[in-house]
């Protein structure tokens, strides 16, 4: 996963660059948080770009940080959904809660 | 009269979570002989990973054990069994309900099954407390003449 904190509108895009499953989410758990509880931005977008899997355990993933930021005073959005993801984040019901934003 | 069966495989593996992109690439690898989508392919990719997560959180929690699958191809069908020895769901139709998860502590979405039944043409799920769990997947794959008869009333709507 990549990350990059643009420090005038305080917002933190983590690029996500591996496959999404129940083994993986851990790190990128663990590197998200800490990257937020850092940075303290307004807004943190997840970019799906470049992710060519992902099971259910992007959906805890997601919900879990979009509480964190929240927690902490921001925002969460998501961004170039494939196929993959976008069908599975639908099934779940969390784009009725988190926006899909372009970037 | 018994079904032929056209094509066979077998995988057994530790349930440990770094086997979970093995297994469904290796079942994906199987079901490419059935010439399917790239999101067909991506289906039972998911279906597999979530049904091999659920045998290592859930089954053995974390523990040693051994899962299986049993992958076969008739006409254009892929029926996959995975299987463990872990302990068994008490009640599988809650265990089925959208959102229902054991382990809500651990980022789980309680989506696991849903995802099965959706993305598969029929899931069926077998357990005994104790002994284990069976989990039959079944996708049919389109054959090419209906995919290229699809596209063509897609590009006529369209027009």
């Amino acid at each position: 996963m990549e990350s990059k904190f643009y420090e005038d509108n305080k917002l933190l895009v983590f690029k996500i660059t591996d496959e999404i499953d129940d083994c993986s989410v851990q790190k990128i758990r663990r590197r998200a948080d800490y990257e937020i509880e850092r940075y303290m931005p307004k807004k943190v977008i997840f970019d799906f770009n470049s992710v060519t899997f992902m099971d259910s355990a992007g959906i805890g993933l997601i919900i879990g940080r979009y509480k964190f930021a929240n927690m902490l005073g921001g925002k969460l959005e998501v961004a170039n959904l494939t196929q993959n993801v976008k069908k599975i984040f639908e099934m779940s019901g969390i784009l009725k809660l988190i926006p899909v934003t372009q970037i | 009269m018994k079904e032929r069966i056209e094509n066979e495989m077998k995988l057994e593996f530790a349930s440990k979570a770094t086997n979970e992109s093995f297994a469904r690439i290796t079942v994906a690898a199987f079901a490419s002989q059935l010439d399917p989508t790239i999101e067909e392919l991506a289906d039972i990719k998911t279906a597999v990973s979530e049904a091999v997560t659920n045998c290592i959180i859930h089954a053995y929690e974390n523990k040693q054990g051994t899962i299986k699958i049993n992958a076969q191809l008739k006409e254009n069908q892929i029926i996959i069994q995975i299987s463990d020895n872990g302990k068994g769901i008490e009640n599988v139709d809650i265990a089925k309900e959208p959102l229902y998860t054991t382990k809500p502590n651990l980022e789980r979405s309680g989506m696991g099954f849903t995802i099965m039944e959706s993305f598969m043409d029929s899931m069926k799920v077998e357990s005994i407390v104790g002994l284990g769990t069976k989990v039959t997947l079944i996708k049919t794959i389109k054959k090419q003449e209906e995919k290229e008869k699809e596209d063509e009333i897609v590009s006529l709507t369209k027009e």
